[in-house]
């Protein structure tokens, strides 16, 4: 595998709340196109380097860097229409905007402007941004809840289309958090073919998840987290191998192999 | 001990739990599985009198609790280790915990048994007067189960317990539950979807899907129905060898 | 039409220009109890513009919702930096020092009241309402509504998605003050004469309530709550004294059932979408066999 330069790069990055580091000093960065783990225990601050990447907090100290650009001073609503979407741990979809409502909420960064303010999507029947999220939702096979009430449908299906609505920006990192959690191993297998066959495009995902399976089925890189610093990366072999890592993230050595897939090309 | 009977939850037009019957012995761990959307955690809303059935009855240590108010409930000694945490953010963790043992009058014994908590999980321990909202998602769960820990629940409840946390902090919450089980006796209804561990733990267990019970029995014959791991356990599953002589799962 | 129900059709009219003015920003998620301020200087500007300057009057009243507008603008910076029940506060402020300059504002007559010269009629008030109406529900009918929801909904997870909620919030509030602006000058040029103790808390809080009763979720929610607030107490006028008792219960009664409102988001897709799917059925001459759900 080429050493692709990275689409994201956190250099020396720190955050710290009151007296909690909750990240620090970290470096990290992940290849272009290659599908990535972030993991630890709970607690080493995984969705807050999420929250560091897409703005919602700023950083103490460090740079970020996403495909180049130093996006570190970036406000938080202009980093997705820089091309990093994400998902949340716990579902945070609009409850007063259908299915497809929300959807498209994930095409408002590429609508810019007074134009795209006034675009008639609920006005005009073929409005194409409106036809796209529908393609989207039909996809997905999620159609059928287009007119819904997010509120009311069941966890998997809210995934889903919180999944669609970070897809709707045509990102170039997709950040997911915990994407896999409650779901049962089944529909985890589904999950990982349908990120897999997102990735065909040359999406780039980062991943935060405590299930080694998908994990070590999914990506090809991992980057292991405690108390807001690196400490391991490599394969999903070498992690689960990592001694340091055992002890303080898997627990038990875990026994099959991890890396069922790897003979497959990133 | 819990005996469901004929239970029917509905919300609106969506009919969640279409005559769903179950048993749990004093001193079992019963364990309910099914997909997402399937009826189990409304199954535990409606043990714990959150939602109101519109038909069936629920039978707790020989009384009728089906019209009782939920805090008669947990006063009476079930309780519910929720889905999603439901931490209060704005008190402490200390605080977060001393809620789940607001209806004890035995001081003493919950200041040891916060301190075990804190032992067992360490990281409660050094934030103890921190809000709770310093936690991580994870961190919050623990509390969760500290919590309806010091609630001295003759029934613990316990809705995807492993929810977000980390191999280890899984393994470690685990065996907790088959700690308080076999030394304390403690009766446990779980639901998870982390099928393996499930069935590793329960004595019993019941298959839900689309609010109806499919299956129950012991676990080794429910891991043997092939249409059953097909649907929960997928292609792939997971053939782990263990020293111990647990019940492993096999594929075929 | 008799001049009774040319009055009651006069005020429904202006309630319902008002209560489009208070559904803006509590569509944005925020609490406007400075409504009639707005009103009032659109009242008072307008009167002024038609009184002195000798402009047509739907002109004059033109000129005072966009004169609301800005004034709105201009202090939406500050004040929407609040939150929740400080920014209630604030507006309630706003509304109060409004009255005050008014009352102290010898040009358009101070405490004693300002006559309005000109006058129009039921048809060209009804007609600005129902431009108004047309125009909030074009609105609402692209990106715009759907960012305003979502803003309301979820400020941080709008802001992660690219919205600019501060820009929504202050288009919110501005374009909310100007219609109520336009409701104050249509009022001004019927009833003839105004006075700064007409625009008053009581009447900001009426107007939320219009909003509020007929559900913030959807355009159609503050005409029909208009409409209920207006022509109910007048159903109700045969009961005499007690209407007012019976009016106010009828209020409790439906906002225990319907805390949301008479119409939710999700009903009117619902009936949008059966008519729809009723209109598709009609048009299939065949009906294809049901595919086994997966």
């Amino acid at each position: 595998m080429s050493a692709a330069d990275p689409i994201l790069r956190l250099d020396s990055v720190s955050k710290h709340f009151g007296g909690l580091r909750v990240v620090e000093d970290l470096n990290l960065a992940v290849r272009r196109g290659v599908r990535t783990a972030l993991i630890g225990p709970n607690g080493a601050g995984k969705t807050t380097v999420f929250n560091l990447i897409t703005g919602v907090f700023p950083v103490d100290a460090g740079r970020i860097l996403l495909d180049g650009a130093d996006i570190t001073a970036t406000p938080s609503r202009l980093r997705i229409g820089h091309g990093v979407a994400r998902n949340f741990q716990n579902i945070r979809l609009m409850p007063h905007l259908s299915t497809l409502e929300n959807v498209m909420v994930g095409q408002h960064c590429r609508n810019r402007g007074m134009g795209g303010v006034l675009q008639p999507v609920n006005l005009v029947p073929r409005n194409r941004w409106r036809e796209a999220a529908r393609a989207a939702l039909a996809d997905a096979g999620l159609i059928e809840y287009e007119r819904s009430t997010v509120g009311n449908l069941p966890y998997g299906v809210q995934k889903r289309i919180e999944l669609v609505r970070a897809l709707m920006a045509q990102p170039r990192l997709l950040l997911l958090d915990e994407p896999a959690a409650g779901l049962n191993p089944a529909e985890t297998e589904a999950l990982q073919a349908q990120l897999e066959k997102i990735c065909i495009g040359g999406l780039t995902v980062l991943v935060v998840e405590h299930d080694m399976h998908f994990v070590g089925a999914l990506c090809a890189d991992v980057i292991v987290l405690d108390f807001g610093r690196k400490i391991a990366e490599g394969s999903p072999e070498d992690i689960r191998r990592n001694p340091l890592v055992q002890e303080i993230y898997l627990g038990a050595p875990v026994a099959q192999p991890m890396e069922r897939h790897s003979a497959r090309s990133a | 001990m819990l005996a469901v009977h004929e239970l029917e939850v509905r919300y609106g037009r969506v009919h969640a739990v279409r005559g769903v019957s179950l048993t749990l012995a004093e001193g079992e761990v019963v364990a309910v599985l099914g997909a997402n959307g399937a009826g189990k955690s409304s199954l535990l809303r409606a043990v714990l009198g959150l939602t109101k059935p519109c038909g069936g009855a629920v039978l707790f240590a020989g009384r009728d609790i089906t019209r009782w108010p939920t805090s008669a409930r947990v006063r009476g000694g079930l309780v519910l280790v929720p889905e999603g945490r439901r931490i209060v953010m704005t008190l402490t963790i200390e605080e977060n915990l001393l809620m789940g043992a607001f209806h004890r009058r035995d001081h003493r014994a919950v200041a040891a048994e916060i301190a075990d908590i804190y032992d067992r999980f360490p990281h409660l321990a050094a934030r103890r007067h921190h809000p709770a909202s310093v936690l991580s998602g994870g961190e919050q769960q623990m509390l969760a189960i500290g919590r309806g820990l010091l609630a001295r629940p003759s029934l613990m409840m316990l809705d995807e317990p492993s929810l977000g946390l980390s191999p280890k902090l899984s393994s470690e919450v685990f065996a907790l539950i088959r700690r308080l089980n076999k030394e304390n006796g403690q009766s446990i209804l779980l639901v998870e979807q982390n099928t393996q561990r499930a069935l590793e733990l329960a004595g019993r267990a019941y298959v839900l899907e689309l609010g109806r019970v499919a299956m129950e029995g012991a676990p080794e014959s429910i891991l043997a129905d092939h249409a059953l791991q097909a649907a929960y356990l997928g292609r792939a599953g997971a053939t782990e060898q263990r020293g111990d002589g647990r019940p492993t799962i096999s594929v075929s | 039409m008799s001049g009774y129900l040319e009055g009651i059709m006069v005020l429904l009219a202006v309630n319902v220009v008002f209560a489009y003015g208070g559904f803006l920003p509590l569509a944005a998620g925020q609490l406007n109890l400075g409504l009639a301020g707005f009103a009032a200087i659109g009242a008072y500007s307008s009167a002024y513009l038609s009184n002195v300057l000798k402009l047509p009057p739907l002109l004059a009243i033109a000129f005072a919702g966009i004169v609301a507008g800005t004034v709105a603008l201009i202090v939406a910076v500050p004040v929407l930096r609040t939150r929740g029940i400080y920014l209630a506060l604030a507006t309630f402020a706003l509304g109060q020092i409004v009255q005050a300059i008014i009352l102290n504002l010898e040009i358009v007559g101070g405490a004693a009241g300002y006559p309005v010269a000109a006058f129009i009629r039921l048809p060209a008030i009804a007609a600005t309402a129902v431009v108004v109406v047309a125009l909030v529900w074009l609105l609402f009918a692209t990106r715009f509504g759907i960012a305003v929801t979502a803003v309301h909904d979820d400020e941080s997870v709008a802001d992660l998605m690219g919205i600019d909620v501060r820009a929504f919030q202050v288009a919110a509030f501005a374009l909310g003050s100007a219609i109520a602006g336009v409701g104050g000058g249509l009022y001004a040029h019927h009833f003839s004469f105004i006075e700064a103790q007409y625009f008053n808390i009581s009447l900001s809080i009426t107007i939320v309530l219009y909003v509020l009763l007929g559900g913030t979720q959807t355009v159609i929610g503050p005409l029909l709550g208009a409409a209920v607030f207006t022509l109910l107490p007048e159903v109700l006028r045969a009961s005499a004294n007690w209407r007012y008792v019976a009016f106010a219960a009828a209020l409790i009664v439906l906002m225990a059932l319907r805390p949301e409102g008479l119409v939710t988001g999700a009903q009117l897709r619902r009936l949008l979408g059966l008519a729809r799917t009723q209109a598709r059925h009609a048009a299939v001459a065949t009906a294809l066999p049901k595919e086994p759900s997966g």
